[in-house]
């Protein structure tokens, strides 16, 4: 029997111009035995269209250049609309004013990681995102 | 997984096909159910099957191709398969960061697969997904396998038409007339043409495939060259493609690749329903894992250990056994 895999989608906002850390927590949720689907950037109706097709339990943002509580806000918006916010968790990591993660949370991101955040963090929240949502 | 899926599907519900899809890979009993609710409704979509070596430029060709065949009134589906890493289970989906110049639709639907350890290009699930594809009405289906070596031909098992992908700079004439890749092509793609060599590479295709015994009414594979990063040549391939189609529809090919992949499925669904039955019902106590330990110590070879797995398995079935239930109830109970 195959067991039941974390699929999580991973993606940036139109403007932002760094993969390198997008491109290391893809590898690093990989080697925890998770199947990663990279987006790259992509405005918040292709992300979610994505999440549906890809039938995703998490979605990723990886954020640097700002503006990502207009954006996470508009993201939550779509996803409401089309339908997934009880069947996907979302999640954001990257640089961000700290002060941002409590409202990041407030809008519905179950997890915010700051540049500080370990490997193992990273995991664990993952893991513990896609379990709320089963 | 809730019961009703398959009419969402048919009324087409992205959200109830995109959870069947992951059910059947995840390979949830319920969402074996609703395929079979689907089943009549399959068999519509032609298939195009891409493959070719890793960064041979498969999913930046797929990713013209929806454009393309958007524009000329198609509804598509894409199914592109990476590969799951041995060691960590894990897998890099990274087909569809290629595949983003077209605009979103309700008519095209994209859908990643891992391996899950299959070998061959494809995954188990990759029939399965594009029968929901079929059935949600998508009229062509592209998919694209894992990047492929030599012999990771089960493609051409899927497809109607076959397209392998090809770059300069691979390989002279001598690994051309290698078995595998190179004989299952129906259309060859010369891709990244602006390199030095496409030209010279396309007319080694084309010697290649005009030494080979060509019968009349046979189709003749074509070379196609292509720069999919700025859409060139893609149009004609498009066209190419669609030529094919039209081939085996008045050829009769058609109905022979459709009678093949019936057998083909046939057989997968016999085989993982009995190696299911065998899992559940005869591997109670860890009995394969012993047999796998008397074979390790060559106590017994693995041809007489499956052949006492299925004298073990005849002898369990009675007469009221149901595949479905997988129980052995009383005959009445298999009309449930």
């Amino acid at each position: 029997m195959a067991e039941k895999k974390i699929r999580i989608l991973l993606a940036q906002f139109p403007l932002e111009n760094h993969n390198r850390g997008l491109i290391a927590v893809a590898g690093l949720l990989r080697d925890a035995g998770m199947e990663v689907i990279l987006l790259g950037n992509a405005v918040s109706n292709r992300i979610i269209d994505t999440a549906i097709q890809e039938d995703v339990d998490v979605v990723g943002i990886s954020t640097y250049c700002g503006g990502e509580l207009a954006l996470g806000k508009e993201l939550m918006k779509v996803a409401e609309k089309k339908g997934i916010k009880d069947r996907t968790a979302f999640v954001l990591g990257g640089i961000f004013p700290p002060s941002d993660a409590p409202k990041l949370e407030a809008i519905g991101f179950s997890g915010t990681f700051p540049p500080s955040a370990s490997r193992e963090e990273i995991i664990a929240g993952v893991k513990a995102a896609a379990a709320a949502k089963k | 997984m809730e019961t009703g899926i398959a009419q969402k599907v048919l009324a087409g519900d992205v959200l109830a096909a995109s959870r069947l899809m992951r059910g059947l890979e995840d390979e949830d009993a319920n969402a074996i159910e609703q395929l079979k609710t689907l089943y009549p409704h399959t068999g519509k979509a032609y298939i195009v099957g891409v493959t070719g070596s890793p960064g041979a430029g498969k999913s930046s060709i797929i990713g013209c191709l929806i454009g393309i065949f958007r524009r000329r009134g198609l509804k598509v589906g894409v199914v592109a398969i990476d590969p799951t890493s041995p060691f960590t289970h894990g897998a890099i989906l990274g087909d569809r960061i290629r595949m983003q110049q077209y605009n979103i639709d309700n008519d095209v639907f994209i859908r990643s697969l891992a391996t899950r350890g299959w070998s061959g290009g494809l995954s188990k699930a990759t029939i399965s997904t594009i029968h929901v594809m079929d059935a949600m009405g998508k009229d062509i289906i592209l998919v694209e396998t894992v990047g492929a070596g030599q012999a990771e031909v089960d493609i051409v098992r899927v497809a109607d038409t076959a397209i392998v992908v090809l770059t300069p700079g691979m390989g002279d004439e001598i690994q051309m007339m290698k078995a595998g890749i190179m004989e299952i092509a129906d259309i060859f793609v010369v891709n990244k043409a602006d390199i030095a060599g496409a030209e010279e590479l396309k007319e080694e295709l084309k010697v290649m495939i005009s030494m080979k015994p060509h019968l009349p009414g046979q189709w003749q594979p074509s070379v196609a060259l292509t720069e999919a990063v700025c859409d060139r040549g893609t149009e004609e391939l498009a066209t190419e493609i669609l030529k094919h189609k039209e081939f085996l529809g008045t050829s009769g090919d058609m109905t022979e690749k459709r009678r093949a992949r019936a057998k083909l499925e046939l057989i997968d669904a016999i085989e993982s329903s009995l190696m299911n039955y065998i899992y559940r019902n005869i591997d109670k106590g860890d009995y394969l894992e012993g047999l796998i330990e008397d074979l390790t110590r060559r106590a017994t070879d693995p041809y007489s250990a499956a052949q006492r797995i299925i004298t073990q398995l005849s002898q369990q079935l009675e007469p009221g056994y149901d595949a479905v239930t997988n129980s052995s109830g009383k005959p009445a109970d298999r009309n449930k």
